[in-house]
């Protein structure tokens, strides 16, 4: 880490001239080079992100402009039993699908890190679902999943399992399945090859000492490999869950939220509410409604990354 | 937060397959001899193959749909599914000629770049401002920014369609152009960051003694280090671009403005009921490019994806 400052390129004359301190000075350079992206970070992200604060305490629709009505946004949803049930979806979604995600990304991580013909085609090929656009896949998945021409149903059936179609995203139980599903499958790529970049520090010795010792290979992964990537799982996993909290797209192009709101999301329906019925204030106070949530998963990325420090012993710069 | 692992990830050999670095170091070999073939076959083998079958199975799938002639895809009794012997072109044909799909794919192209480029050069000197000059408050600046990463789209869009209207960049790619830097500044900020901090400082130490400017450092001497984390850069914004949604979903709206994921919800999307040849060869058109541009930068695509992880 270059802690060091580099020194400057003149020495700080007092006669210098206005005009020359903020060619030279270092904090009035390190002003200019940040005004660009510091610019569309305000304009673009910290400015909507408090007008959405606004916003949930307005009653603005789309074409209106809003007046201030307090907390009304917050105590409509209070007893509207959509919004609790896109609360309990979504904290099904996230939690069912990063534990799977989580549990099935490092067993794939283990896998791909053995020796073996075709590794680096294997892995290449292994990242490609995180590539592909979300919605593009999502769309595949909807005609997989389709009611009546599935092939996971029609191979089922010639298999003898099953006597009809099974329907999958017009069911309830199966729609959240099948979404669930569809989030795993392009989220295990991601924690797969993440972990695997952190399994490769780790150095084959210590398997080899453990293994003299008489570990069993479960006692390995216990208590070498599990450690020793708990850091980078930290992070890994806080990323997974806060874009699953926030998904978006995947349900959109798969149930739109349905049936009867059973995969309805905070997400979709905060646009279902704000962009198609125009309620831009309600739908404000949804997605308001998510950032306690977000703050709750970036205090555990923080915490995280604060134990990674000590466990390195030292450099805590 | 700042600070890097001691024992920095090896990104080519992620993919490379080439053993890991840290067993040349200490000169061990892995134990993987200590197993024998049908234990490897039935340990390893079996279910890596079952999960990489699921994983690419859909793609697979979508191409198969897209060259299926329309008898043989809902007649799953007369015609193996999974195979076809007479394939066509007819639904890319119709994708191409008979619909807005070129108008959308350029728009996506347009948009990904110019974004893309904007957030590069607005990045690169916020990262190089951050780690070498270090202002007053460079670390702080460094943790906010961090945090903007944390903030997802799906709670701006509501706020952002209404500054967007108010600017009057409502239905225009320049809506999408000014907006999506604000998820991609963030991250290759942070990624860049972690390149510039590999450059030693004494190359600049010794430019700023030939009376270098701080600007002919960044051009001459610092950019050119970080090409590869520049290219990394480069294709994971052009990725996040491609595949954003809900923006695009909620700023445009007229039909030949809009991009290759929300046309292809919404335009292909009708009581068709022979709709998917065309719905699926628009969905691997869609991929193709993104796919085309991982192959050759694999590398690089990890190493961002590592990289920003890991900082």
């Amino acid at each position: 880490m270059a802690d060091v400052a580099i020194p400057r390129a003149k020495p700080h004359m007092s006669e210098d001239s206005a005009w020359t301190q903020l060619k030279h000075n270092r904090n009035w350079l390190g002003f200019w080079f940040m005004v660009p992206a510091m610019a569309f970070l305000i304009f673009f992200l910290a400015y909507p992100l408090g007008l959405g604060i606004w916003l949930s305490f307005t009653d603005t629709r789309i074409g209106r402009v809003g007046h201030f009505v307090a907390t009304e946004n917050y105590e409509w949803l209070w007893d509207d039993s959509i919004f609790w049930l896109s609360v309990f979806n979504t904290l099904l979604y996230t939690f069912v699908a990063s534990a799977l995600k989580f549990a099935i990304g490092l067993y794939l991580a283990l896998l791909l890190n053995e020796n073996m013909p075709f590794k680096a085609m294997l892995r290449a090929m292994v990242l490609i679902p995180f590539i592909v656009p979300t919605v593009l896949s999502a769309l595949a998945f909807w005609w997989i999943f389709d009611s009546q021409f599935s092939i996971i149903s029609w191979s089922l059936r010639h298999l003898g399992i099953i006597n009809q179609n099974i329907n999958f995203l017009g069911d309830t139980t199966w729609a959240r399945i099948c979404v669930i599903f569809a989030n795993i499958w392009r989220g295990v790529p991601f924690v797969a090859i993440t972990l695997l970049a952190g399994l490769q520090t780790v150095s084959p010795s210590l398997y080899e000492a453990a293994t003299l010792d008489g570990a069993t290979r479960w006692q390995n992964f216990r208590f070498i490999t599990y450690p020793l990537l708990t850091p980078i799982i930290a992070v890994v996993m806080t990323f997974s869950v806060l874009f699953t909290f926030t998904d978006f797209q995947l349900i959109w192009a798969m149930t739109r939220g349905g049936p009867v709101n059973a995969t309805h999301l905070m997400a979709t329906l905060s646009y279902q509410r704000a962009i198609i019925a125009g309620q831009l204030g309600e739908g404000a106070a949804i997605s308001s409604a998510m950032i306690p949530f977000l703050l709750a998963a970036i205090m555990v990325s923080w915490f995280g990354l604060q134990r990674r420090k000590w466990q390195q012993g030292e450099n805590n710069d | 937060m700042t600070d890097l692992p001691t024992r920095s990830v090896d990104l080519k050999a992620v993919l490379s397959g080439s053993s890991p670095t840290v067993a040349k170091d200490d000169h061990s070999e892995g134990m993987s001899y200590l197993q024998s073939v049908p234990r490897r076959m039935v340990t390893l083998y079996l279910p890596l193959a079952i999960i990489v079958i699921v994983l690419l199975f859909p793609f697979y799938w979508m191409a198969l749909t897209s060259v299926k002639p329309d008898e043989q895809l809902l007649d799953l009794d007369r015609y193996n599914p999974f195979w076809t012997w007479n394939p066509t072109f007819k639904h890319f044909h119709k994708l191409l000629f008979e619909s807005y799909y070129p108008y959308w794919l350029w728009n996506t192209m347009y948009v990904a770049v110019c974004a893309t480029v904007l957030s590069i050069i607005a990045s690169v000197l916020a990262a190089y401002a951050i780690v070498r000059l270090r202002y007053k408050g460079a670390n702080l600046v460094g943790g906010l920014i961090f945090l903007a990463y944390l903030v997802p789209p799906s709670i701006l869009f509501i706020p952002l369609a209404t500054v967007v209207f108010q600017y009057g960049l409502f239905d225009s790619p320049l809506a999408l152009i000014l907006t999506y830097p604000t998820i991609l500044i963030p991250f290759s900020t942070w990624l860049l960051m972690g390149y510039f901090k590999t450059i030693p400082f004494e190359l600049e130490e010794c430019a700023l003694i030939d009376g270098a400017s701080r600007w002919q450092i960044l051009v001459k001497i610092v950019l050119p280090l970080a090409i590869p984390g520049l290219i990394s850069a480069f294709i994971f914004c052009f990725t996040l671009c491609w595949n954003e949604f809900i923006y695009a979903l909620t700023f445009l709206q007229s039909t030949s403005n809009k991009t290759v994921p929300v046309a292809i919800v919404n335009e292909f999307v009708d009581g068709d009921i022979y709709r998917w040849g065309s719905l699926m060869a628009g969905a691997l058109a869609g991929s193709l490019p993104l796919v085309i541009l991982y192959a050759f930068f694999v590398e690089h695509y990890v190493s961002a994806m590592t990289g920003a992880v890991k900082e």
